[in-house]
């Protein structure tokens, strides 16, 4: 099932593009799997990902917890906090 | 009336607060949020998750909506590159009264802060840069509104 993944702010940068398609297997259940098994690709990508504690996601547009399951989401996004206002 | 504004262009508050005083209300409050020049800021970047920013703007105003008789909500954030005194966000509300309109003032900026995909990138003087970290007082701020 491919998802549509959005970088913003500090982890674009790291991960160095703005979003990719990505087909994680079936053992990939939550936000938190899909990190992980982004950030084993090394990298930038695990650069990006080291402190899951500094990260926050949306899910389909909408902000979601890192223990938020995955199945059949289309997009998701990964960024730092939020900073606006 | 609910009216969302996520532009690059800067706006004009003057002509929100005629829009807000058009409805009617005997109150309307705002507040103007604007870069700061501090420690040798040259430039603040705003970036946002286009997909997303509306909806998410629009559902604080409409928790603002639930929670207070008002008869107008204008919100604008601007994203882009942006330099010391100008503006970036703008909050407005019109109410009958004024306690609501104060009130649902201070707790759309406090909710924007924390709950609209918004990240500053800080660009000073001595060509560092950096991306703005989210403060616990902001999350605190948001809190005490509750829900």
């Amino acid at each position: 099932m491919a998802i549509e993944m959005l970088y913003f702010a500090w982890v674009r940068e790291k991960i160095g593009v703005e979003g990719e398609r990505v087909d994680p297997p079936a053992t990939v259940a939550t936000v938190t799997d899909l990190i992980d098994w982004l950030a084993a690709r090394g990298g930038g990508h695990a650069e990006a990902f080291e402190d899951p504690a500094r990260l926050r996601a949306a899910v389909d547009q909408h902000f979601a917890p890192l223990d938020t399951a995955i199945a059949g989401a289309r997009e998701i996004a990964i960024f730092p906090p939020v900073t606006g206002g | 009336m609910i009216a969302i504004g996520v532009q690059a262009e800067a706006f004009d508050p003057g002509v929100e607060l005629t829009r807000l005083e058009a409805l009617g209300g005997g109150g309307v409050a705002s507040f103007t949020g604007l870069v700061r020049g501090d420690g040798g800021l040259v430039e603040m970047m705003l970036e946002h998750h286009p997909g997303m920013t509306e909806k998410a703007m629009r559902a604080v105003a409409e928790e603002a909506a639930r929670r207070w008789p008002l008869l107008g909500i204008v919100l604008i954030h601007r994203y882009g590159p942006l330099v010391p005194g100008d503006r970036i966000v703008f909050v407005g509300t019109a109410s009958a009264h004024r306690a609501a309109a104060l009130e649902a003032c201070a707790f759309l900026i406090d909710w924007l802060k924390t709950a609209a995909p918004f990240w500053k990138r800080e660009r000073f003087a001595d060509g560092t840069v950096h991306w703005v970290e989210a403060k616990a007082e902001d999350d605190a701020a948001a809190a005490r509104w509750g829900g």
